[in-house]
């Protein structure tokens, strides 16, 4: 419960979506706008200046990333070469190999999809659950309920870390999963929040005539409500995902033993204890194998992953 | 059997089942967050290991916090690496009106710009802290191309903050010009048709279109990032584990972690916590009182 409290968004106007490519002509600049003309020809002068300069930071956003995967195919001395290499010489292949032994690197990678994936499978149905209901279902107090759990997202984990870590010490769950499983189980508002949002466009009618032929609830939220919701909810799946495995600050409270921890906290430990030794390129290749993942699933799913944060952003 | 009473049974059924879908998350909220609010408020007028029970000391944590050096010094520092925050928008501002021209490859630059922001913070942590080393570092070798011989950068009092700046620009930039592009696809073209038949120029246009119509967004950004930024933790651990040379690097949730964990004087780091979790909800606040002027503006 900690990285993917985000803040409810400002409620902005209108909506926007970004086009998948402009190059289809639905963003025009301001520039553009000015000499229409222009426009209608792909490379003017501007465009290629624009073009340069945005190849050149570019490069500035990927070279340290680029830097980390060099440097972990090099020799425990070719990092230290002047002038540096770019390219190694000899490719060190064997540092990936390394990174097994050297440390609980594959129990941590373990770890951390037991508590991601246990906590979005069952947290977004519990999510879309309170969603349907928020949504579609009458219910006393209703409002006054759902601003309340909102209001608990102004509240920062590091205001509720201490009681949290004393009550899970209590029951004897530190150094355990749990503390980062359990909590996830009962839902993330900011799911909640919008596949309510989204749900408010699907017709109340369909809730009231399935309930008519003799539907219950929960078959009406398994049979109509959850595909109803399948985009918004994959995009906010994704999201926590990431968040979850990505999170360091509640499993740097919890886990203290190197079987237990999670992949960013084991190479956290890798970057403590192999600097000392100089032995950078283990400390890299680590890194990259934990950064893989989360790029790949980007790179993967960019289009969803880039529009629900640009409505994220946006609608509210 | 009457109509009222039957349809008031289909609602108490409706009502039940709203109920029970509706539990789950308030129970979450209750146990997870309500109860350790209230219990880090209590927690704070006490003295308190984590062990033993609290002993009632009134306000004495609150006094001793703004006499504590450390505590007004990772205030400081975590204020000042807020520094970042200007910097970054003005950057992502300039990206996507950058990208938001009709040109080859603008789908290729958004994705490059975005993956930091997807990147996990302990990696990303720990390779800028590789690039930020004083004799082998990527950031020097680039400055010493033009003649810089760069500094020790994480050991160096007058330059850890700025790098620790430094890298949360380079991490955050793809986020807010993500935004910054939906929002100027959403501004009407005719504003800038009008405006460039009444002979306003591309600046003019800029200032008095442009920056106007993204304000929501950047309004958005900067309590977000201020949020964000007040609770800057991962990068100080990883980075610099001892909190910087003369502590220049430590900030707040740093500072809390380190009482409240290695210190254990827990009923103290409450204290400090409360103090941030106050300083987070105001700030939020103000942002939905101004967000409601903001949108009517709009309208």
């Amino acid at each position: 419960m900690s990285t993917q409290r985000v803040i409810t968004p400002a409620p902005l106007k209108p909506v926007h979506r970004i086009p998948e490519s402009s190059g289809k002509g639905s963003g025009d600049g301001s520039r553009t706008a000015v000499v229409p003309e222009r426009s209608k020809r792909r490379t003017n002068p501007g465009n290629i200046l624009v073009g340069i300069i945005l190849s050149l930071g570019a490069v500035m956003m990927i070279a340290p990333l680029a830097w980390t995967f060099s440097t972990s195919l090099k020799t425990r001395e070719g990092v230290f070469e002047l002038p540096p290499q770019w390219i190694p010489d000899p490719f060190v292949w064997e540092n990936y190999a390394r990174i097994w032994t050297a440390g609980p690197l594959l129990s941590g990678i373990q770890n951390s999809l037991i508590v991601a994936c246990s906590v979005t499978i069952v947290g977004s149905l519990t999510s879309a659950l309170a969603a349907f209901a928020f949504a579609k279902l009458r219910m006393p107090f209703k409002n006054a309920i759902f601003l309340g759990l909102l209001a608990g997202l102004m509240i920062p984990f590091p205001t509720l870390m201490i009681p949290q870590f004393t009550i899970f010490a209590s029951i004897g769950w530190v150094d355990t999963l749990l503390p980062l499983i359990v909590p996830g189980l009962f839902g993330n508002i900011v799911m909640i929040f919008f596949l309510r949002q989204f749900l408010n466009s699907v017709p109340d009618s369909i809730v009231e005539a399935a309930r008519i032929d003799g539907a219950s609830y929960l078959q009406i939220f398994w049979i109509l409500i959850l595909p109803a919701v399948r985009p918004a909810l994959a995009a906010q799946f994704i999201l926590w995902f990431m968040a979850m495995w990505n999170d360091y600050l509640a499993p740097i409270i919890y886990l203290n033993s190197p079987g237990t921890q999670t992949l960013q906290l084991v190479i956290a430990n890798f970057n403590a204890q192999y600097a000392i030794q100089t032995d950078y390129p283990l400390i890299m290749a680590a890194s990259f194998v934990a950064l893989l993942p989360v790029l790949i699933v980007f790179v993967v799913f960019q289009r969803q992953i880039i529009e629900s944060i640009a409505l994220t952003g946006a609608k509210g | 059997m009457s109509m009222t009473m039957r349809r008031s049974r289909l609602h108490r059924k409706e009502h039940l089942a709203a109920l029970l879908f509706v539990a789950i998350p308030v129970i979450g909220f209750l146990l997870f967050t309500l109860f350790p609010l209230l219990f880090s408020v209590y927690a704070s007028f006490t003295n308190w290991n984590g062990i033993s029970s609290p002993k009632f000391k009134g306000i004495d944590n609150y006094v001793k916090m703004f006499e504590d050096r450390y505590f007004l010094k990772s205030l400081w520092n975590t204020l000042y690496m807020m520094i970042g925050i200007p910097v970054g928008l003005a950057i992502s501002l300039a990206l996507a009106l950058a990208l938001n021209r009709k040109m080859r490859g603008t789908t290729f630059f958004r994705t490059v710009y975005y993956l930091p922001v997807i990147s996990s913070i302990a990696a990303v942590a720990i390779l800028w802290q590789w690039a930020f080393n004083g004799d082998f570092g990527l950031i020097n070798q680039g400055l010493s191309l033009v003649g810089i011989d760069g500094p020790n950068w994480l050991q160096d009092t007058s330059t850890v903050k700025p790098a620790l700046i430094i890298m949360a620009v380079w991490k955050g930039l793809g986020y807010s010009m993500l935004l910054y592009l939906a929002a100027l696809q959403s501004v009407p073209r005719y504003l800038y048709e009008a405006a460039s038949l009444d002979g306003a120029s591309p600046w003019q246009q800029f200032r008095h279109i442009t920056i106007p119509m993204v304000r929501p967004v950047t309004f958005f950004l900067i309590v977000t990032s201020i949020i964000g930024g007040s609770q800057i933790f991962v990068e100080i651990n990883i980075m610099t584990p001892t909190g910087g040379p003369e502590f220049e690097s430590a900030s707040i949730v740093w500072y809390i972690w380190q009482k409240a964990f290695d210190n254990l004087q827990m009923g103290y780091a409450s204290a400090m916590s409360v103090v941030l979790g106050l300083l987070v909800f105001i700030i939020t606040f103000i942002q939905f009182r101004l967000n409601r002027r903001n949108q009517f503006s709009i309208d």
